[in-house]
């Protein structure tokens, strides 16, 4: 990699500064795109803002109807967090499925949902159970976050501080993995609670999205059986070695009834 | 059976080193005055090197020398050889283009080499390799094994017309043609041999270190065959005297056949190690051994069986086209012809089998043998064959196979493609396989599995493959450059502990432990007196490397062989040191005893006193340190059954493999545990690329599609069922072990047995690898749809 900055602020503020103080900063979260990225050269940043000593930014809490998970929690704490298995396991599940146990224990909420790849799946989470992102300077709906292929509402130097997950009444998760990467080739997130009925699909396409036709067969009750005939066009839909559209189409309605099973 | 002698299973004893962090592999080491390599690539599959300008890099900070093609020709180093000449159907030897270490006038795969940046850190040379300027002259690329002879095609070397590396033939096709005209039925198959990038789990590395007092080099290397990367950088590339190079491969870790060969890097870091008086370091990233180990396999293959009314065969004929990549590899030549076409006969009393191979160059890395180098291929062909005659003519795939095995009594075997077995039953291994798997409570698990909407099938693979190698004048005759003999020198330390120096090279196999089992066994000392050294050409006597399962077999047979040396020298000063005659000493459990009579000496004894021959035979030597050269007089056949039960998922195209029995016959077995673990892991690559590996180039652009793990598949322990393994056993006739070989069988079997498992559940004769949900899906729907 290339000579670069390296600053690890105590604070969320002292990130801000040091991000707005640097010519081509980048934050570095748990760095499991950003540091394979630097490796290969791809990416020359002058300064990298390391969040890993800010302590507010980790760990997981109820607060009223949600769970807050902070941006600096890794999948693996996610996964066995005593509360979020008791309020959303759906939650829990996904994080226990993203990458591998190394990734799982680097890789944090934050950083996912900031680079926004299409195949992650964190995004299906958040837009699917209808959380709100928290940074240090707003709230943004999840259905507003994500606005396209690696591309975010986040402003330059915006730094996610927490995600709210507002406690579903039921929810499941179904993820295709791809067998080389393990992102999901298709995962599809299906809820119903406070933020309504919700289907939201990653990896199928260049960005997380709702499928309404889903939500409204499921408006009557969560079940395989009401999303059975629910089929999505092929059109639009990613397609790569692993996987033509087609074949996503068709996947994504095979995980959208497991995971509508899985939830109800 | 002592806890610790042949057949025990034995714990390795390498492991301890490798588990804490404390083994010493070839990036370990580092030398005074250390200097770094980077490489520069070409970016593209094919392009002209119009010019190179340096001068910016040469600037850069840290740098201390640029070197490029034009620098290496001027010093008259030769082209990276082949050895192994193949003579095709006209007897003219196959087109040989150069291979120059780094490239001169094109570029013709992308990752081919065509600078290096040599500077204090590996850093600075990567920083100064981004400034070499080269101007490419971008030239059309194939890359397709199918396309390369295409007319109108690109063509890579001017002395290779039409791409064309040789065109081969084994057997008589008239033959062939009579027995065809004869057949009731001709199955015929078309088959891809996927491409596959072997990930050895150690990158491959090189330190070359110039000594100018001496004026001698020392090559620090991944390599599996030291003493032969010496041989072919003396001989071949540097016209260096032998006395002048030592090379040393410390602990590896993995070759899979892709560190046998002698690569660019190695060579170009010892070159320039006395250009720029400093030791030159080079170690690949995973971007650089995926884009430039040599890859394995990848060949196009029309294959047909004639058979009688009973299924009886009557004759095979295959055509196979086999990429050979952009440079022809150190014995890439041989693979798909004597390692391929030489076992087309399996398990089989096939009278008449003609083959016809043609090697192809194309813009792509170069390929070679990987784990079992041509017999997966030709495992793959016949066994697809047989599976699908089977079904073409009603006849259950068990029973057309045992119609027509060779028989225990027909042995030594014949085959009509070369090869004469020496021993082998079959039957057995099927027999105990379809015990082991429930054959026949397989129609009960099928319909369960059909009850929950899946889809179940079972295939077999009854594989043999041609190990031990080899009798040297046999690979003589054929074109091999060099004998594949094995060395060994067992040396008594004066207090009775034992050092081997074996020719043979362990890159995770294990020898430290079995070949310990063997001398302990065989001198009859504790095993924790007997101490392996490899992969040191200043310390071992010439040796040939491991590779094709030949390091027990060969290796082996030559640690027993010098183990007899030392106890008949041994016997001889016992006798004297009892006052018997030498006829009347015998030796047990490292004991020497007067027939007869309560005088005894142990091993240790006789070892201390040939050091301190105070007391002394006259006729004899001091000393107790023999060495042997063994040269097997024959391949061994290691061969067994392997089936796999798979359960699809329709509705996604997952293929789950939910059982797998492996029977296999290796003959005499020194430790049950190494050999099954050689087993797994075989069988773990064979479906690695049944069900996930592919590599892929872009047939324009002949990029590499699958150059990292997010896209390059390999398999993991959650692909793969809890495998179930047993063993039959014919001894080997021929080395005095009785040893064949395990450590390819898995590899070689496995891909057709998955695909025979998963052809089977969906109800169709064929399909390609890896077999992909995707692909799964599509041919699941497609039954589905022509059943409606």
């Amino acid at each position: 990699m290339y000579d670069f900055n390296h600053h690890r602020p105590g604070s969320i503020d002292a990130a801000a500064s040091a991000l707005s103080g640097a010519d081509d900063g980048k934050i570095l979260a748990g760095g499991m795109t950003l540091i394979p990225t630097l490796k290969q050269r791809l990416a020359s940043p002058s300064d990298l803002v390391d969040l890993g000593a800010i302590g507010e930014l980790k760990g997981i809490c109820e607060e009223g109807g949600a769970v807050v998970v902070g941006a600096m929690t890794t999948h693996a704490a996610v996964a066995k967090d005593a509360t979020v298995k008791a309020k959303i396991p759906a939650l829990a599940h996904l994080a226990e499925g993203i990458g591998d146990a190394q990734v799982r224990n680097c890789g944090t909420i934050g950083g996912s949902i900031a680079n926004n790849d299409p195949a992650a799946d964190y995004p299906a989470a958040l837009v699917g159970l209808g959380a709100t992102v928290r940074t240090n300077k707003r709230e943004i709906a999840a259905d507003d976050f994500f606005t396209g292929m690696f591309e975010t509402a986040l402003d330059d130097g915006e730094i996610i501080t927490a995600v709210a997950f507002p406690v579903p009444e039921k929810a499941g998760y179904a993820k295709f993995a791809n067998p080389a990467s393990r992102y999901a080739i298709v995962g599809v997130m299906v809820a119903t609670g406070p933020a309504g009925t919700r289907v939201a699909v990653t990896g199928a396409g260049p960005c997380v999205f709702r499928l309404s036709d889903a939500e409204s067969a499921l408006g009557s009750g969560i079940s395989a059986d009401a999303v059975a005939n629910v089929s999505v066009a092929a059109d639009g839909l990613n397609s790569d070695l692993h996987a033509s559209s087609e074949y996503r189409a068709n996947l994504v309605n095979v995980m959208l009834r497991r995971a509508a099973a899985a939830a109800g | 059976m002592s806890e610790t002698g042949i057949g025990a299973s034995v714990q390795r004893k390498e492991d301890f080193r490798f588990l804490t962090g404390q083994g010493r592999y070839t990036d370990d080491i580092n030398r005074p005055g250390q200097l770094h390599a980077y490489f520069v690539r070409s970016p593209h599959a094919h392009a002209t090197i119009n010019g190179i300008n340096k001068s910016a890099a040469e600037a850069a900070e840290g740098v201390v020398a640029v070197f490029t093609g034009a620098d290496m020709a001027a010093d008259n180093v030769g082209s990276l050889p082949c050895g192994w000449v193949v003579n095709d159907r006209h007897g003219e030897p196959h087109k040989a283009p150069p291979h120059f270490p780094l490239a001169r006038d094109k570029a013709r795969y992308v990752g081919d080499h065509v600078a290096v940046v040599i500077a204090e850190t590996y850093d600075a040379a990567r920083n100064a390799g981004e400034l070499v300027e080269v101007d490419y002259g971008e030239l059309p690329a194939v890359s397709g094994t199918g396309t390369a002879l295409d007319s109108g095609a690109a063509l890579l070397h001017e002395e290779a017309p039409g791409n064309l590396c040789y065109d081969w033939v084994l057997g008589d096709e008239a033959e062939a043609d009579a027995a065809f005209a004869k057949a009731h039925h001709v199955t015929k198959v078309d088959l891809v041999n996927n491409r596959l990038i072997p990930n050895a789990m150690e990158p491959r590395a090189a330190l070359g270190d110039y000594d100018g007092g001496t004026d001698s080099f020392t090559l620090y290397s991944t390599s599996q065959n030291p003493h032969l990367l010496k041989l072919i950088l003396c001989a071949f590339v540097f016209g260096l005297n032998e006395n002048k190079l030592r090379v040393i491969a410390p602990d590896v870790g993995g070759g899979f056949g892709s560190k046998i060969f002698c690569y660019a890097e190695e060579t170009v870091c010892m070159w320039a190690s006395k250009k720029v008086k400093a030791p030159v370091k080079w170690t690949a990233d995973r971007s650089e051994s995926f884009t430039s180990d040599a890859h394995g396999r990848d060949h196009i293959t029309h294959a047909q069986l004639a058979m009688d009314e009973n299924g009886k065969f009557l004759g095979m004929k295959v055509d196979t086209t086999a990429n050979m990549g952009a440079y022809l590899s150190s014995f890439s030549t041989s693979v798909p012809t004597y390692l391929y076409a030489t076992l087309l006969a399996g398990q089989y009393t096939t009278p008449v089998i003609f083959a016809n191979v043609k090697a192809v160059f194309s813009n792509t890395a170069p390929v070679d043998a990987y784990r079992g180098a041509g017999r997966p291929e030709a495992t793959y062909v016949v066994e697809r064959l047989v599976e699908v005659a089977a079904r073409e003519m009603g006849i259950d795939p068990a029973e057309i196979r045992r119609r027509n095995f060779i028989q225990p009594d027909q042995f030594p075997y014949q085959t009509p493609v070369a090869l004469q077995y020496d021993i082998g039953d079959y039957d057995a291994s099927l027999t105990k396989a379809l015990e082991m798997i429930d054959y026949d409570g397989f129609a009960g698990r099928k319909a369960a599995s059909e009850s929950n909407g899946k889809l179940r099938g079972i295939g077999f693979s009854s594989y043999i493959e041609a190990c031990g190698i080899a009798p040297s004048a046999v690979v003589g005759s054929l074109g091999a450059g060099v004998g594949l003999w094995e060395s060994a020198q067992v040396r008594f330390n004066a207090t009775g502990s034992v050092s081997v120096f074996t020719g043979s090279h362990s890159h995770g196999q294990g020898h430290e432990t079995t070949f310990s089992q063997l001398v302990a066994d065989t001198l009859g000392i504790p095993i924790e007196n007997v101490e392996i050294v490899h992969g040191d050409t200043g310390s071992i006597p010439m040796g040939m490397g491991t590779y094709g399962s030949r390091s027990l077999a060969v290796g082996g047979s030559a640690i027993s062989r010098a183990c007899d040396k030392i106890i008949e020298k041994s016997r001889k000063i016992a006798a004297h040191l009892m006052e018997a005659s030498v006829e009347d000493v015998e030796f047990e459990n490292g004991t020497f005893r007067v027939a007869g009579t309560d005088k005894e000496k142990s091993i240790a004894e006789v070892a201390f006193t040939a050091y301190v021959p105070h007391n002394y035979p006259e006729d004899v030597e001091p000393g107790l340190d023999e060495t042997a050269f063994y040269d097997p007089l024959n391949f061994t056949y290691p061969a067994g059954v392997h089936i796999c039960e798979v359960e699809i998922d329709p509705s996604t195209g997952v293929t789950e493999i939910v059982d797998w029995v492996a029977v296999d016959d290796f003959g005499k077995v020194i430790n049950p545990m190494v050999v099954e673990g050689q087993v797994h892991g075989g069988i773990a690559q064979g479906v690695g690329q049944a069900l996930l590996e592919n590599c892929v180039y872009d047939a324009d652009s002949g990029q590499l599609l699958t150059g990292s793990y997010m896209d390059y598949c390999m398999p993991r322990a959650d692909d793969l069922p809890s495998f179930r393994v047993g063993l039959t056993e014919t001894a080997c006739t021929h080395n005095p072990l009785g040893v064949k070989g395990c450590g390819e069988a898995g590899a070689i079997a496995a891909p057709a047995a998955t695909i025979n498992a998963i052809t089977n559940a969906l109800g169709i004769l064929s399909m390609d690898m890896p077999a992909s949900p995707e692909k799964v899906w599509r041919l699941a729907n497609e039954q589905k749809m022509a059943a409606e």
